[in-house]
């Protein structure tokens, strides 16, 4: 299971963004963000609760305490199985949702802070493409409105202009602009999911949230709308967010790769150093299970346990009952996430002991 | 010795009110004992069509229009339901994507897999219940004496998927048909899942049809790969031979598409446009519209050829080996 993949050289195509990247100002910062959930009492456990009856709350640690900064220009991927809240984390860089704990600086001020007019701006300049081209579309719109109606709310264009708008935005996410009459469900799911980063590319903004963007297509298509999202990059200077549970389409898109389990960031690299040196356990445990094309008729063995539930996560490091090296700290102890090497963090007890 | 199942010249087609729809159109292959077939393809491909086609699951107005499903040489395609009832769910069993196809939501799962071994078995409810305990032993799940006693909803999506496996194992069959089994579930989960059908085949000899549209997990899984492409199987080979040196110009562009760090940066090899409706497919070559090898010739159905001992293509003019590596 130790079998770490050789380094490959960068490659010509990354080099140019990421030397830019490096010292650019974060776009969005998060500094100790954590976001909780409770489930709200009904009318009987409330009446309970009146009447003195203990009525626990579950309470639900989406995001705990999660560092995490996008700097401009660069292509973060954020990895973790279903539950570990990048969902939610992307919610919260997206500026759609506020955090419980914590604060999200966007270019280096208080989200929070923000007035009404820079508060806009702010929401306009960061837009996030959903996983379900299905279900994020109005279906009782016509493509044009759907793609038209915030740039013209927001002034980005005048009337005059808009038909013209329009259809530039449609071209430039590779659909014809002589289909903008129709309605959502009649095109298919990769043509919608065009459709939403049309929408999300009409209001101007430098840095895209995507949300498991290509979970839902087919491989041809899924190939398609990668290299879509790597043409937009370099045209118009975007930053991304790339939330994903698919190691594959993060390690192809990603210039830094973010790994979360149950809630907290269990390790940080540039995308080589993660596939070529994963250090946290859990960072191995996924890399060794993901299928490849290139390893064949190979022997799965499978992380062993369950992802355990975000209602009761397990005290001290999150993994250590599926870790095949906890000791007795990490039962009781939260680990760090350190730097381990230039730009590589991680948070595992081990680290220490070394 | 008669492969465990083979399917010859099968047409499952749906006589639907807008037309014919050829979902499942000459589609052929065989399964040995122990081995595992990969049955590739995306949406639409008419792969979990051809998987219950030979459960005899199509629903009208779906029916199996042609062909034979030779199941250790006897034709179920031409078995009545009271027949194929005996042979499905104990000597053929299938896993499908949502474990709740196989499991009631309102019945524990000792009543669902006890009801299973009686089905088929002249035994005690105390040796079924017994079965039923070692099965869910069997595929990983822990203190199944206590399992036995909760409901569905009661398990993860993993452990539930693990309960229909365990479901499909109980009269250890010598055919499962798995539709997507692993689709739903994370990569730490569908590794345990990938390991338990690996052991199942080799210690059991269970012959297994994998299908699922990543090929990434029937390259470590499968002994033997079909691609299927609107309906019709357009390439088959051993998994090595398919996979490094395809010769189906939509196997070349399948492979090509999925993100791998061969190409870490650069654009995918994408395959232009979509998979066309099978209401109306244009004659000839299904693949034509979006082949970057396409000629006139191409408008004539295109016959399935042996290229290479074992290597088969549905197609006029495919890639060498080193053209596509």
């Amino acid at each position: 299971m130790n079998t770490v993949p050789e380094a490959r050289p960068m490659d010509v195509v990354l080099d140019a963004p990421r030397a830019a990247a490096q010292d650019a100002p974060p776009i969005v910062e998060l500094r100790g963000v954590s976001r909780r959930f409770a489930t709200s009492l009904d009318f009987a456990a409330k009446l309970a609760k009146r009447l003195g009856v203990k009525v626990r709350e579950d309470v639900v640690h989406a995001v705990d305490g999660v560092n995490l900064s996008v700097r401009k220009g660069e292509v973060v991927g954020l990895v973790g199985e279903s539950g570990c809240g990048k969902s939610t984390l992307g919610r919260m860089v997206a500026g759609i949702m506020p955090p419980t704990d914590g604060t999200v600086l966007w270019h280096g001020r208080d989200l929070k802070a923000l007035s009404g007019a820079e508060a806009r701006q702010a929401k306009l300049r960061t837009q996030m493409i959903f996983q379900d081209p299905y279900a994020s579309l109005n279906p009782r719109l016509k493509v044009a409105e759907i793609v038209g109606e915030a740039p013209a709310f927001h002034g980005l264009v005048g009337r005059g202009g808009l038909d013209d708008y329009v259809d530039e935005q449609l071209r430039r996410a590779g659909l014809d602009p002589a289909l903008k009459r129709r309605y959502p469900h009649q095109f298919s799911g990769g043509q919608r999911q065009r459709i939403g980063i049309a929408r999300a590319l009409a209001v101007q903004p430098d840095f895209l949230v995507c949300d498991e963007a290509v979970a839902a297509l087919d491989v041809s298509i899924q190939a398609q709308i990668l290299n879509l999202f790597m043409k937009l990059r370099r045209e118009l200077d975007l930053t991304y967010l790339f939330i994903s549970h698919d190691l594959g389409v993060v390690e192809h898109l990603s210039d830094r790769v973010v790994i979360m389990y149950l809630g907290r960031v269990v390790e940080e690299a540039p995308a080589e150093e993660v596939f070529a040196r994963p250090n946290h356990p859990y960072t191995r445990a996924l890399l060794a299970e993901v299928p490849r094309i290139e390893a064949r008729k190979r022997a799965f063995a499978g992380v062993k346990g369950e992802i355990p539930s975000p209602l009761n996560p397990p005290p001290g490091c999150h993994f250590h009952p599926r870790c095949p090296h906890a000791f007795d700290r990490c039962r009781v102890e939260r680990p760090a996430l350190r730097e381990i090497a230039p730009g590589h963090r991680s948070a595992c007890h081990l680290n220490d002991a070394a | 010795m008669p492969p465990t199942l083979e399917v010859r010249n099968l047409r499952t087609h749906f006589f639907t009110r807008a037309g014919v729809v050829k979902a499942v159109d000459d589609v052929s292959f065989a399964v040995d004992r122990g081995k595992v077939l990969g049955l590739v393809g995306e949406s639409g491909s008419g792969k979990s069509v051809t998987g219950f086609s030979i459960l005899g699951l199509v629903d009208p107005p779906g029916r199996i229009a042609g062909g034979s499903i030779l199941f250790q040489g006897q034709d179920l395609a031409g078995l009545s339901e009271e027949e194929m009832r005996r042979l499905r769910g104990n000597r053929i069993a299938m896993i499908f994507q949502d474990p709740m196809m196989t499991l009631n939501p309102v019945l524990r799962i000792d009543t669902q897999m006890i009801e299973t071994v009686l089905a088929h078995a002249k035994v005690s409810r105390e040796e079924a219940r017994q079965r039923a305990r070692d099965a869910l032993g069997q595929v990983g799940i822990p203190s199944p004496e206590e399992r036995l006693r909760a409901y569905p909803h009661q398990f993860s999506g993993g452990m539930r998927q693990r309960v229909a496996i365990a479901i499909a194992l109980l009269h250890k069959p010598d055919l499962i048909v798995a539709d997507e089994p692993t689709t739903a579930l994370d990569v730490t989960i569908q590794g345990q899942i990938l390991a338990e059908a690996q052991k199942l085949c080799a210690e059991s000899g269970t012959a297994l049809i994998w299908i699922t549209h990543d090929l990434s997990v029937v390259a470590g899984l499968a002994d033997d790969i079909a691609v299927m492409y609107a309906g019709k199987v357009v390439e088959e080979g051993p998994v090595t031979q398919v996979l490094d040196a395809p010769l189906h110009p939509y196997t070349v562009g399948l492979i090509g598409s999925v993100p791998s760090r061969n190409h870490r940066g650069e654009p995918l090899r994408q395959i232009p446009g979509m998979t066309p409706s099978l209401l109306n497919l244009p004659a000839g070559c299904a693949f034509r519209a979006r082949c970057p090898r396409a000629e006139a010739r191409c408008a004539e159905p295109p016959p399935m050829a042996e290229y290479r001992p074992g290597r088969f293509a549905r197609c006029i003019h495919p890639y060498e080996e080193a053209a596509a590596a």
